[in-house]
């Protein structure tokens, strides 16, 4: 008889390293605390999982989030209790509201004290309820493996999300040992996040699509998370539909495709929003007809059938009504669209109207030769659009690009030409400044070799600024596109447009010196004030591998984004100039 | 509309807390809300009465749905069920009164289950609405104290909200 395999005795804080290690996970990214200390001796004990040490905690949350974007995979936070956990919020709820998937761990103080006001005590599990897929506590160490996979399975299925753990420093004591197993599988009787779509339902959306005289193909972020850009890029190809991403769906059909026809929403092309307003058959897959892409919802495409696949059942309908639901994960049901497709090859009504769509695209091509992202070409002042298309450029289309919040962000998503998903990396749903310097750190940490580029603005990258510190430890050298114009941009623009150019607050006086600031921290710093320095400093920062290059680009600070939707209005109600609109 | 809404929901800490939330969140309204353990320990069965149109109802139940302790969920009021709330009310009852409260009390077929000299205690159980008929012909007579439970709720016949 053989023996049966013993289980190795391990302390909380070990089987927490253990399980992370055995869930695949490279890197940590976190802060140490009290409520922590027993997990970061379990973590320097060993070799498998890394720690990377950041300068604030919602750096960390940013990193974690930035890795799933680009890999998919879960990303992994470590704070401590109280103040370290309380800094990480803004970070989960960025990542909640992207469905980014994420497992932070928290330290908590011990089980015996909570409710007491302890020190670096807080209730974190009330205060991330709000902002998480799920969260959970440990109450007895014997369950943290459990409670990893748990963690773990949450995160990733379905709908991705946030999920916080929140674990009693006496949960983790080096001293009491139990008998470690990871579990294999997980099913949970409350939650079961697979759905393939309905069969039916999916017939029914191909027949509306085959009938469209104006369809759309208009795809979010869930083709990204859920993987589906090629399912995606070739049921358009087959049915030659024209397509607008949304900001968190760049990339998720190539750019520099003539079937794209930009992004959509308030700073969506000229082309994208009026295909939207004007279609008879929008087909929206993994969107989640957001307020920044609708505009008001009673003017929304009032012609419009709309097909709609989500595997969030709660998105469907929410603001606007849809008329073919498809509750599902994206990839499945296109692929079961493809399928039926190939089946009715040859049959009656299996063909998309090719005369129809002929004339569709005859006036998609004459709006696209409306605004078609132009801008004033200037040969004394740096105009940001102009900026973004030169990194464009010299990275080939191929960098991974994380941004802040404003209008640098806008005018990366409308001038980078995204070809591929998972490569364009920005707070969608929250906003949240500060976001874009970690995020860079997060991708570079795990994709050394590709270029990582932050576009940002003197406003948001002094929000987590302290990171270029973490950047010199690390080795990590992401390239940083300062549009710096002296002003919070997008406050500004809104200023300019509805307080009659009263700048309250929006002007940055005393700025720093960002190249000898990035200097202070171990890196290069370029300045670049003139049309002539761009290509050159763009050069030099680019071939300097792994180095942090901070480029100072000092651009025109009057610009503002267009096309730009007028609120209250529908879709193809914009501004496309200051002076012009429709 | 009013709607009444069932679900099955795990024993588990903060799991009440997540339900809750969530209608302080997303600004959904919350007429009565009822839970305790079911059969079955590990799951308790929670009862809620909130107003919306469709569309509103419809978000609820599906955000309901997504909380992952949720384990089923029920909106009795889409077909033929059963709804009873308990009332107690402690009224003053002095002299004539005494007899005109018991009367008021057995015709609301309601049980008087605590008394002292100057007051009744009495026990009312019903929909909601025959609880606020029996308040209303109260008038009169002076209300101390009133405690509602809130609305439990059931399916007719051999439909059941159950694993």
């Amino acid at each position: 008889m053989s023996q049966p395999h013993q289980p190795e005795m391990l302390s909380g804080g070990a089987m927490l390293i253990q399980a992370l290690h055995d869930e695949g996970v490279e890197y940590v990214y976190g802060y140490p605390g009290g409520a922590v200390l027993h997990i970061y001796d379990a973590l320097f004990q060993q070799n498998n999982v890394k720690h990377v040490l950041v300068r604030h905690e919602q750096a960390a949350t940013h990193m974690a989030d930035a890795y799933a974007r680009a890999s998919g995979k879960a990303g992994v936070v470590l704070v401590t209790s109280g103040p370290g956990a309380t800094n990480a919020v803004t970070g989960i709820a960025t990542a909640y509201m992207d469905s980014i998937p994420m497992v932070v761990i928290c330290g908590q103080v011990m089980s015996h004290l909570i409710g007491d006001d302890a020190f670096q005590e807080t209730d974190m599990l009330g205060i991330s309820r709000p902002i998480v897929k799920h969260n959970m506590s440990v109450r007895r160490p014997e369950d943290i493996p459990y409670l990893v996979k748990k963690a773990f399975y949450i995160a990733q299925s379905g709908r991705p999300g946030p999920v916080v753990l929140d674990i009693p420093k006496d949960m983790t004591m080096p001293n009491q040992k139990f008998p470690y197993q990871y579990p294999k599988d997980i099913k949970l009787r409350s939650y079961n996040p697979n759905a393939k779509g309905h069969p039916g339902q999916i017939k029914k959306a191909l027949a509306t699509i085959l009938a469209a005289k104006k369809p759309v193909l208009y795809a979010g972020g869930g083709v990204i998370l859920g993987r589906a850009s090629e399912e995606l890029t070739e049921l358009a190809k087959r049915l030659n539909l024209p397509v607008t991403n949304t900001l968190m769906g760049l990339g998720a059909y190539p750019a520099t495709d003539p079937q794209f026809i930009g992004m959509l929403g308030m700073h969506g092309s000229f082309e994208a929003n009026q295909v939207m307003h004007n279609a008879d058959v929008i087909f929206a897959v993994g969107a989640r007809f957001d307020d920044r892409v609708t505009n008001a919802t009673k003017k929304f495409c009032p012609n419009a059938t709309i097909i709609h696949i989500d595997i969030d059942p709660a998105s469907i309908s929410k603001t606007v009504t849809a008329h073919i639901p498809i509750v599902g994960l994206v990839k499945p049901v296109l692929q079961e669209m493809l399928s039926q497709l190939d089946k009715m090859a040859g049959k009656p009504d299996s063909t998309i109207d090719a005369a129809a769509l002929s004339s569709w695209w005859a006036q998609i091509n004459a709006w696209r030769e409306v605004h078609g992202g132009r801008y004033e070409q200037r040969t004394d002042l740096l105009k940001p659009q102009a900026v973004i298309e030169a990194v464009w450029r010299q990275t080939n289309g191929d960098a991974y690009v994380t941004s802040d919040v404003g209008q640098h962000q806008m005018f990366a998503a409308q001038y980078y030409k995204f070809d591929k998903p998972n490569r364009w990396i920005n707070s969608g749903g929250l906003g949240t400044m500060g976001f874009g310097l970690p995020a860079a750190m997060g991708v570079k940490l795990h994709y050394p070799d590709a270029e990582v580029v932050c576009v940002t603005g003197e406003g948001s990258i002094q929000m987590n600024i302290q990171e270029l510190s973490t950047c010199k430890q690390y080795g990590l050298g992401v390239k940083i596109i300062n549009l710096n114009n002296g002003y919070l941009g997008m406050v500004k623009q809104w200023q300019d447009m509805n307080y009659d150019s009263r700048y309250s607050s929006s002007y940055m006086d005393s700025l720093p010196d960002f190249v000898k600031l990035a200097e202070a921290y171990g890196h290069v710093g370029i300045r670049v004030t003139h049309p002539d320095e761009l290509e050159p400093a763009l050069a030099r920062a680019f071939a300097l591998k792994d180095r942090l290059v901070f480029l100072d680009i000092h651009i025109d600070p009057k610009e503002h984004v267009y096309p730009m939707q007028v609120p209250g209005g529908a879709m193809n109600d914009m501004f496309l100039s200051k002076t012009e609109r429709t | 509309m009013r709607h009444i809404i069932a679900l099955l929901l795990e024993n588990e800490s903060g799991a009440l807390a997540r339900v809750v939330g969530l209608f302080a969140q997303r600004g959904y309204n919350i007429d009565s809300l009822t839970v305790a353990a079911t059969e079955d320990p590990t799951m308790s069965r929670l009862t809620m009465v909130t107003r919306g149109d469709d569309q509103v109802i419809e978000q609820i139940t599906k955000q309901l749905h997504k909380l992952i302790e949720v384990v089923k969920l029920v909106d009795l009021s889409e077909s033929a069920h059963i709804e009873r709330e308990l009332m107690m009310v402690k009224v003053k009852a002095n002299g004539d009164q005494r007899e005109e409260v018991k009367r008021t009390a057995d015709i609301f077929r309601a049980q008087i289950i605590d008394v002292s000299p100057t007051t009744y205690t009495i026990q009312v159980v019903g929909t909601s609405e025959k609880l606020e008929a029996f308040i209303e012909a109260l008038t009169g007579t002076q209300i101390l104290e009133t405690v509602r439970t809130g609305v439990s709720g059931i399916s007719r016949g051999e439909k059941a909200l159950a694993l």
